[in-house]
């Protein structure tokens, strides 16, 4: 025995293989040359190989990144906050008051998501904009007298279009998470004395809290590499570090820097994921 | 404390999934009623009905290709994806092996990582193998984020299949093709479908990758992102995202219901949120 | 050990099966003659289902040999056996009907369709389900699809049915019935059966014989009656029945009998051959008596051999008996005792002094 592999390891290793190898050739290949290229540096049209900090250097002191790096991430941060206060009684209430239909309305929450995610963008540019659907709407109604401009080509244009755009994401965790509770223990609770609050303040919450953990991963860390909702509704006070990325890459043609740039944005959202995930396990600590 | 209460009854709770259910359908109901509106300019009041909008797509040229374009990405990237995904799914259902976790944790990893940081990736590795950009390309991209959704759906299809089926085909005397054409395949085949139509749907609306990797053939979304900075394009946008999204929504149910029948054929109640 | 017979369907020599450091199975030597129901009997874990599974071939033996009809099995896959299995979930496959689930293996042998029809048919009567071959695999019970499971196996005629807990998933009601049903078919047909289970009542119901396993050994290979009446170790006693043990000691012996001293009871004198072969009798330290062995006397006037006096503790009623715990004196562990409610038998109260009537011919000795 020993270090030789069983025929049943053997036999899943080898279905394994096409779908690990893609991975390491187009996922893990790539991931290690960004990691490379961000020590390059550009040349006008060539690349300079040797190794060098430059591109780290200039990523973290130049004001402009700086700026852009705080900014995604309040943004992210407040996106995912939204997203998911937001998304957590819905979650609930499919979970305890829908009785039959819970696949018909888990099939609504998710059909938005599925329109072409550009257009869903634009849209809110349409329903935000100056003379837009809302202050339209409100206008008529009398509520406003002018229009509204808080609401378009800023970062709270940000915050709500991607917190629309990842309700389904948010949702679907916590909803699992509250589907899998246990309701004898919620009965259990009530037969000891709690009332409906106490009861979900120790014992539903708590249960729920991988599932918001979850939630709150899948939305924070995708949205900092948003760049298309900040370029169609965030104007120039919207715009965040992908937008910068995707520069970087394009027009200005210095992919190491916007290498250095992506690595370090992954870095530090890896960082903030898992001191969210250490703090969540502490809180939750005892579940699972 | 006894308001939060009362907010967590059930009738508040109705009211605000309304709110919420208006807030999330908002986009999408806009989306027809300004593609059938008789007026250029994307905004309130509706000027009345027309659906010539829709007939200035059929004239397009240029949308003609990229729908051309869009198809062949997302029936590579669909057939593509569901093969590798059933490989995985297979594996992690079935086999016990070392490392099955951090290898099918890595295969999953697109899932979470920003499409952003998956086009540049693979935009840096291609630029240094001095590979140009093409349809293939954008198919590399799409198949790595597709993948983890076909095995997150084939998965369930994989894992409801008793092993003791293939057991007792075996004991009967037949082959391990044999087994796998006349139990396992029918049995998963309505996962597959779901597989390939959720893979398909996600490839003809990315956009990010496809942004980063398409060569001069453009994809659809890449072509309505062109279509976005001319004013006068945009109803006939608005026209098309319309065909899009109901193209979505029939894929959507389609995919659903073959999940459904696959749940059913193994006596499986069909679980909610087959999707995620 | 049983002796292994020329004559027997299926010879298991030295079988071992290691599981990275687990030994599941330790050396297991048995005989299983033809057309008989054999049973292997044991709690969970005990190895029981992994020697099914090696005799079926979904597992090879780490060590030793399984011959079938005379020819050994290593490197023969399970589709290549004589051998035909109901698994313990049935497996019934869900996207065929009835008749496509027992004709599965006929159609493999590429069959003709209408003498797979026949034979399909045949099996379907065979196990009461006449008719129910349109059926999908959905629209049947528990029951009938232990049925289908049955039938898919016996249809494809073959030297040996191995059975994997078939009746577990089934309520008490049934299982009794089904328990019946499958005994008279096995009768009937011919065919070896060997059955894997750990319910003690279904293996002594249903079995010409029996293997009672403990973590991967045969601890006792015999008939129901004899592994009842006379277990070879505590161990098999207490998972067969219920057993009351009394610390006891080899009195003295002569050619034809042995005298125990038994602690709650006293001495008794009983014959050697009772004794399991390989028994040294130096070495007894305790003896079994079964609770119906033993007979609760209300008022002490009777004229046994053996009897002593002792006080009822507990009682439990059962309807047809009653479960009386009586403590002897002179032993720890109270003894339990059963009694056939007759008529004009009356229940005693707990507290009741009474006299325990046995007798020698019941007494099982233990190491």
């Amino acid at each position: 025995m020993g270090m030789t592999l069983d025929k049943e390891a053997r036999q899943g290793l080898t279905l394994l293989s096409p779908t690990a190898l893609y991975a390491l050739l187009m996922l893990a290949a790539p991931l290690a040359m960004v990691v490379t290229f961000s020590f390059w540096t550009q040349n006008y049209l060539d690349i300079e190989t040797t190794l060098t900090l430059d591109n780290y250097r200039e990523a973290w002191s130049k004001p402009i990144y700086q700026v852009l790096m705080i900014r995604s991430l309040k943004i992210s941060l407040l996106v995912t906050v939204v997203t998911v206060v937001l998304a957590f009684p819905i979650a609930y209430f499919l979970s305890f008051h829908v009785k039959n239909r819970k696949a018909l309305w888990l099939f609504l929450i998710t059909v938005p998501f599925w329109t072409s995610y550009l257009l869903r963008v634009f849209l809110w540019k349409v329903i935000l904009g100056y003379n837009g659907v809302l202050n339209t709407a409100l206008m008529e109604l009398g509520l406003i007298a002018e229009p509204l401009t808080f609401i378009l080509y800023n970062a709270n244009a940000v915050v709500l279009t991607l917190a629309h755009a990842w309700a389904p994401f948010a949702i679907l965790p916590i909803f699992v998470a509250l589907e899998k509770i246990d309701r004898s223990l919620l009965e259990a609770a009530e037969d000891l004395g709690d009332g409906p609050v106490r009861r979900f303040f120790r014992i539903t919450l708590p249960l729920a809290m991988p599932g918001v953990i979850a939630s709150t991963l899948i939305v924070l860390i995708p949205t900092v590499g948003d760049f298309i909702t900040p370029k169609l509704v965030g104007g120039t006070d919207g715009l965040m570090i992908a937008n910068m990325i995707q520069i970087q890459f394009g027009k200005a043609n210095n992919a190491p820097l916007g290498a250095a740039l992506a690595v370090s944005s992954m870095m530090i959202v890896a960082v903030i994921s898992l001191i969210i995930y250490a703090a969540g396990k502490k809180f939750g600590g005892r579940v699972q | 404390m006894s308001s939060l209460s009362k907010y967590l009854s059930g009738k508040w709770l109705t009211v605000y999934a309304v709110v919420y259910m208006l807030f999330l359908y908002a986009p999408v109901f806009l989306l027809p009623m300004f593609a059938f509106n008789d007026a250029t300019i994307i905004s309130f009041p509706l000027q009345g009905f027309t659906t010539k909008w829709f007939d200035v797509l059929w004239e397009t040229q240029a949308l003609h290709g990229a729908v051309r374009n869009s198809a062949t990405v997302a029936i590579s990237t669909a057939v593509i994806s569901t093969i590798l995904g059933a490989c995985a799914a297979r594996a992690s259902a079935r086999y016990r092996f070392p490392g099955k976790r951090p290898v099918m944790g890595f295969i999953m990893l697109p899932l979470v990582l920003p499409e952003i940081i998956v086009a540049v990736s693979l935009l840096v590795l291609l630029m240094q193998l001095g590979m140009s950009l093409s349809l293939w390309t954008v198919v590399a991209g799409h198949v790595l984020i597709c993948t983890p959704f076909s095995i997150a759906i084939l998965s369930s299809a994989f894992q409801g299949l008793d092993n003791s089926l293939e057991e007792a085909s075996f004991d009967l005397g037949e082959s391990r093709w044999g087994t796998f054409r006349r139990v396992i395949l029918p049995l998963v085949m309505p996962g597959v479908v779901s597989s390939l139509l959720i893979c398909f749907t996600i490839s003809l609306d990315e956009f990010i990758i496809a942004f980063f990797l398409t060569g001069t053939d453009v994809t659809l979304p890449v072509y309505i992102w062109s279509q976005l900075r001319f004013p006068t394009k945009l109803p006939s946008v608005m026209a098309l995202g319309t065909i899009l999204l109901a193209l979505s929504v029939v894929l959507l149910i389609l995919a659903e219901w073959f999940r459904r029948r696959a749940a059913k054929k193994q006596g499986i109640e069909a679980s909610a949120g087959g999707f995620m | 050990m049983a002796a292994i017979d020329a004559n027997d369907i299926i010879v298991l020599s030295d079988v071992t099966k290691t599981f990275g450091t687990f030994q599941a199975l330790k050396g297991i030597n048995a005989g299983i003659r033809e057309g008989e129901f054999f049973s292997l009997l044991g709690p969970s874990g005990c190895g029981k289902t992994t020697l099914l599974r090696m005799i079926a071939g979904f597992d090879e033996p780490t060590t030793g040999t399984i011959d079938i009809n005379g020819k050994p099995m290593a490197g023969i896959s399970a589709n290549k056996r004589p051998t035909n299995m109901v698994f313990q979930s049935y497996a019934i496959f869900p996207h065929l009907s009835v008749a496509e689930n027992v004709g599965y293996g006929l159609k493999t042998q590429k069959m003709p369709k209408k003498e797979i029809a026949t034979e399909v048919d045949k099996a379907l009567d065979m196990v009461d389900l006449h008719g129910l071959g349109d059926r999908g695999a959905h629209e049947l019970s528990g029951g009938q699809r232990q049925r289908v499971a049955l039938a898919r196996a016996l249809v494809m005629r073959p030297k040996v049915i191995l059975l994997d807990e078939p009746l577990s998933a089934l309520d008490k009601k049934l299982r009794d019935q089904m328990q019946v049903e499958l005994r008279s078919l096995q009768q009937t047909l011919g065919i070896t059966f060997i059955l894997v289970t750990h319910d003690q009542e279904e293996a002594l119901i249903m079995s010409d014989r029996i293997a009672v396993m403990f973590e991967g050994e045969i601890a006792q290979l015999a008939s129901p009656e004899e592994l009842y009446r006379r277990p070879r170790t505590k161990r098999v006693a207490s998972f067969i029945g219920v057993m009351n043990f009394l610390d006891a000691k080899l009195g003295s012996q002569d050619e034809t009998t042995l005298t125990i001293n038994i602690d709650a009871l006293g001495p008794v004198q009983v014959p050697i051959d009772i004794a399991p072969a390989g028994l040294n009798p130096a070495t007894i330290d305790a003896v079994g008596i079964r609770p119906e062995m033993l007979t609760v006397l209300g008022d002490g006037n009777d004229n046994a051999e053996h009897k002593v006096e002792g006080e009822v503790t507990g009682t439990a009623y059962y309807g047809d008996m009653t479960y009386y715990t009586v403590q002897l004196p002179g032993s720890g562990e109270p003894v339990t005792i059963s009694m056939r409610n007759t008529a004009g038998r009356s229940v005693l109260p707990a507290g009741s002094k009474v006299m325990v009537r046995w007798g020698a011919e019941s007494v099982v000795l233990f190491e």
